[in-house]
């Protein structure tokens, strides 16, 4: 055991949380568990800037990815290229391979819309619908998508919030503006809306920095349960919630061209109990970042 | 030097204080003069409009000039018709024009059309007139309400097509993420959620246009023309108050002077109710928790 400190703690507490969860860490090297995401010589660049630099790697399906590292290392950069988020941004370009069960997203004929159907997102800020009730912001993406019965929505919605752990708190409440509700409700509501249209992957952008400790742990409890039925990959610059939440970890950090550089991807226990990496672990041993 | 700098500063502090009270009634100074005239107007409008304000007003047509009594229930039902169908005709192509700039308009094209519609915003509106004076009303061989409504809804278009690039520029960019998050195409995420954002703002928009049109007589001059007897017909020509009010407020007849400032009371109060309920009807603000 090199690696001192809390953090072997932290993950015990997290195992203790979720014994089903310890001890099943995927091997992201080894292919044991099948990848529902595939990243092949992934850069990204802004305008004439290369955010990321030559990314691989795979994400294992059923399971909680984490990406860390310090502040402009490209994490939000990769994990918007993924979903095709990442063109929005002005002369945004992508070279490189997102395969989605075989399939690149980048291909001419894929249309992106289709692609972000499949691989939800959720972001830094609650960003629910203002306009909108409880209800209406989890139907949305149907309504997107074309269902019209006001049964199945009515199911689907339902469905949605329970699997987000935010049915208790609003079944009586539906109808009232989603922005009504506190920050970390908000947050657990723009889950259900990413749910509802029954993506295969869940993006996560840093889903917790706005949202205080004990909304935090709420979502990433619901985090863990929701890796049972989806692949989660999120983004966040806290050490100790990669620990908590994830199997397997990607390290990334600036390199001296100025782009990020995938530095170790490793289960998430190994990546903080003997990091292969100098970087890595003068990171998580909290030396810089 | 003697003293601490606390010391040393006091004057040049007391000094500030005495420009901030100075600066601070300037100001005040200058709300109160900018809002006088309106009082004013207001107050004179009521004082010498309450007087004339009848039913007979509201409910009858204009007698033979010279002849007291009489109303001016042709000139309401006229402005209540050219403004809704300006309104009608214009809104739908304003707000298409607003979101285009604001979605498609972040280029070279999109600052050339922009310019162009600030220039036929201060196109003069009597210029306006002319213009659908040559374009309808010649052609068509004819004064009608419908060349009036027009002249109108040209006059409506640039305020309400930069008011909607304002507010759909406004919409937040996280509110965009999550449609297209969702799988949302581009159209169905401005017609599903960046329009109904929006819509508070675009709603005030349409108010100040609909109230700035609702007062204009120039570009009625020769294309509604004015109509001494009551018509529903957009193909015939049309009174409208503004016609009206200057008809009256020129012509020799005192009680014409009466009506005058009756209707210039009746167009304020109709405006202010008008955008009372379209304020209710839509324009709920959505206050966004941060």
């Amino acid at each position: 055991m090199r690696n001192t400190g809390i953090l072997p703690t932290e993950q015990d507490a997290a195992r203790e949380r979720h014994p089903a969860a310890a001890g099943q860490a995927p091997e992201p090297d080894s292919q044991a568990q099948r990848a529902a995401l595939r990243v092949e010589n992934l850069s990204a660049w802004y305008g004439r800037k290369l955010a990321v630099a030559d990314v691989s790697l795979d994400i294992a399906a059923n399971s909680v990815t984490a990406l860390i590292g310090p502040s402009g290392c490209g994490k939000s950069t990769l994990i918007r290229t993924f979903n095709r988020m990442h063109e929005f941004a002005p002369h945004a370009r992508v070279e490189g391979r997102v395969l989605l069960e075989g399939v690149n997203v980048y291909d001419p004929g894929i249309d992106p819309a289709r692609v972000r159907q499949r691989i939800g997102m959720v972001f830094q800020k609650p960003n629910p619908f203002p306009t909108l009730s409880i209800a209406e912001n989890v139907a949305a993406g149907l309504r997107f998508l074309g269902v019209r019965s006001r049964a199945e929505i009515g199911d689907r919605v339902e469905t949605a919030l329970k699997l987000a752990a935010l049915w208790d708190e609003v079944r009586n409440d539906l109808k009232k503006p989603g922005i009504a509700l506190s920050g970390g409700q908000q947050q657990r509501l723009c889950i259900a809306r990413a749910i509802a249209v029954e993506p295969e992957i869940i993006l996560m952008d840093e889903p917790c920095s706005a949202l205080d400790p004990v909304a935090t742990l709420k979502i990433e409890d619901l985090m863990r349960g929701l890796a049972e039925r989806y692949t989660i990959v999120i983004v966040t610059h806290n050490m100790q919630q990669a620990a908590r939440v994830s199997d397997a970890t990607a390290f990334m950090l600036m390199g001296e061209d100025g782009a990020g550089h995938l530095i170790e991807y490793r289960p998430t226990q190994e990546l903080f109990t003997r990091p292969q990496d100098r970087r890595t672990e003068d990171y998580i041993t909290g030396r810089f970042g | 030097m003697t003293g601490s700098l606390f010391e040393r500063s006091e004057t040049l502090y007391r000094r500030r204080r005495a420009a901030n009270r100075l600066m601070t009634g300037v100001m005040v100074l200058a709300v109160v003069v900018a809002l006088v005239p309106l009082f004013f107007i207001l107050f004179y409008l009521v004082t010498k409009g309450i007087g004339g304000l009848t039913l007979d007003l509201l409910t009858q047509d204009p007698n033979r000039p010279g002849r007291p009594g009489g109303g001016v229930r042709n000139a309401i039902a006229g402005s209540a018709i050219m403004v809704g169908l300006a309104t009608a005709i214009g809104t739908p192509i304003a707000i298409g024009c607003g979101v285009f700039l604001a979605e498609y308009g972040q280029n070279r094209l999109g600052t050339v059309i922009r310019f162009l519609v600030d220039v036929m915003a201060g196109i003069p509106s009597i210029t306006v007139g002319l213009f659908v004076y040559g374009l309808v009303v010649l052609p068509q061989k004819g004064f009608t309400a419908f060349a009036g409504a027009l002249a109108l809804a040209i006059i409506l278009i640039p305020i309400v097509a930069r008011i909607t690039e304002e507010m759909v520029l406004l919409v937040p960019r996280s509110l965009r993420e999550a449609a297209y998050a969702l799988g949302a195409p581009r159209w169905r995420t401005v017609l599903r959620v960046v329009l109904p954002t929006a819509t508070p703002g675009i709603v005030t928009g349409v108010i100040l246009a609909l109230s700035r049109i609702a007062g204009e007589a120039a570009p009625l001059l020769f294309t509604s023309l004015g109509n001494q007897f009551f018509s529903t017909d957009v193909f015939q020509a049309m009174d409208a108050l503004p016609l009206r009010i200057f008809v009256y407020a020129v012509g020799p007849y005192d009680y014409w002077h009466e009506q005058a400032w009756a209707m210039s009371l009746l167009l304020v109060g109709a405006i202010l109710v008008v955008s009372l309920i379209v304020r209710a009807l839509f324009g709920t603000r959505v206050t966004v928790r941060q």
